[in-house]
């Protein structure tokens, strides 16, 4: 993958800054709009992942450059912590209770759903325009999840490795997630190589990989991280089979259809793995993160409402 | 503290869910049709009304509760 394009002054700085592992002669200039900064964002976040072919991999760990990644992960914090207050947080009296509570605010959620949409009137150039904002995370999907494995206490882990194991093919190179994805992609005439959509992502679409990504980088947030898992899990199975069905009205069936279909069953599984194995025991042996893992699931179901509701806005659907 | 031992069932029935079976390699359903099992953990449907029996597909969950 080579660096993106630019959307402002400050990810112009970024891009320039990774290019070039020298000191930068001017200091980083605020960001023009949210789009730039969540590019920018972006961007120094991929440095941990597959980084980029045309950037200074000394440049992840650079002070200079982590201190524009530190302001930035602190102002996307402080965004997503806000919109948990207002929204009236949940918090919970006892440990053991955290599976139930984020089974009430999963089913409390009432943000639109884009696989209602696929499954029933979306037309081709929609679902592509899907795919493309998906495929910026599915390409790396359960990537930042397993930088949380170390951080975990014994059950917590074990079960976290059960559920990753399984994203990650059961050993088997051509069921892993993020490939079968990929082959989806080929198989509908999209590019499957890793980051091919970043340029077209929506800011949307990058606050939701930068909030996952942050969640993953920092062991802080680790009951957030897990939280988000879990809201991920609990909101898949039901609408990947109604992906399926749109897939196949629309004649783009095959790998891609099977991508969707392969997560049916599996996050039926998995639901109740992250619910209980991981976010119930995680709770019970580190009671502080209890209401955290309920603010990392809120953030999932949020920004996939953000998401959706601007997606189906410039459809007018 | 000292390290202990923690329950790991191999079979798990989820309230209100599916019930979870660990390290089967095959499932025979209710037609006597064998089924081969490729995860580690596996969902067996409970409430019957899923499209892809044996396994959960998460219906139960639109189902009101009785």
């Amino acid at each position: 993958m080579r660096l993106p394009k630019p959307r402002g002054v400050l990810s112009e700085w970024v891009v320039s800054r990774l290019a070039d592992a020298r000191p930068s002669a001017a200091a980083a200039p605020a960001a023009d709009a949210w789009d730039d900064e969540s590019l920018a964002l972006w961007t120094l976040h991929e440095l941990s992942y597959r980084g980029f072919e045309d950037a200074d991999e000394r440049a992840e760990w650079d002070p200079e450059v982590l201190h524009v990644r530190h302001r930035l992960e602190t102002a996307l914090e402080e965004r997503l912590r806000s919109r948990w207050e207002q929204a009236g947080p949940v918090s919970v009296g006892v440990p053991s209770e955290v599976p139930s509570a984020l089974e009430a605010l999963v089913a409390e959620d009432d943000g639109p759903s884009l696989a209602d949409h696929v499954r029933r009137r979306a037309d081709r150039d929609q679902v592509l325009e899907l795919l493309r904002q998906r495929s910026v995370y599915h390409l790396k999907e359960s990537d930042p999840v397993a930088w949380v494995v170390p951080r975990l206490p014994v059950r917590a882990k074990a079960a976290l490795m059960e559920l990753q194991y399984d994203e990650y093919g059961d050993g088997d190179p051509n069921r892993l997630h993020s490939h079968l994805f990929a082959r989806g992609l080929d198989a509908i005439g999209l590019r499957s190589e890793y980051g091919a959509y970043v340029d077209d992502a929506l800011p949307e679409t990058l606050e939701m990989n930068n909030a996952v990504s942050l969640f993953g980088l920092h062991r802080r947030l680790r009951g957030a991280a897990m939280g988000h898992l879990a809201a991920f899990e609990m909101t898949s199975s039901l609408p990947s089979r109604k992906m399926v069905q749109g897939l196949e009205r629309l004649d783009l069936g095959g790998p891609m259809a099977a991508y969707y279909d392969e997560h049916v069953e599996a996050d039926a599984i998995h639901e109740h793995l992250a619910a209980r194995d991981i976010c119930g025991t995680l709770a019970e042996d580190e009671p502080e993160q209890a209401d955290e893992i309920l603010f990392g699931a809120f953030t999932c179901l949020d920004l996939e409402t953000r998401f959706a509701t601007v997606l189906l806005a410039s459809w007018e659907a | 503290m000292p390290e202990r031992d923690y329950d790991h069932p191999d079979v798990v029935i989820c309230p209100d869910g599916p019930l979870l079976l660990r390290n089967a390699t095959s499932v025979q359903d209710a037609d006597g049709v064998v089924h081969d099992v490729r995860r580690p953990v596996v969902a067996l449907c409970r409430c019957e009304k899923s499209s892809r029996l044996p396994w959960c597909d998460g219906t139960h969950k639109v189902i009101p509760r009785g």
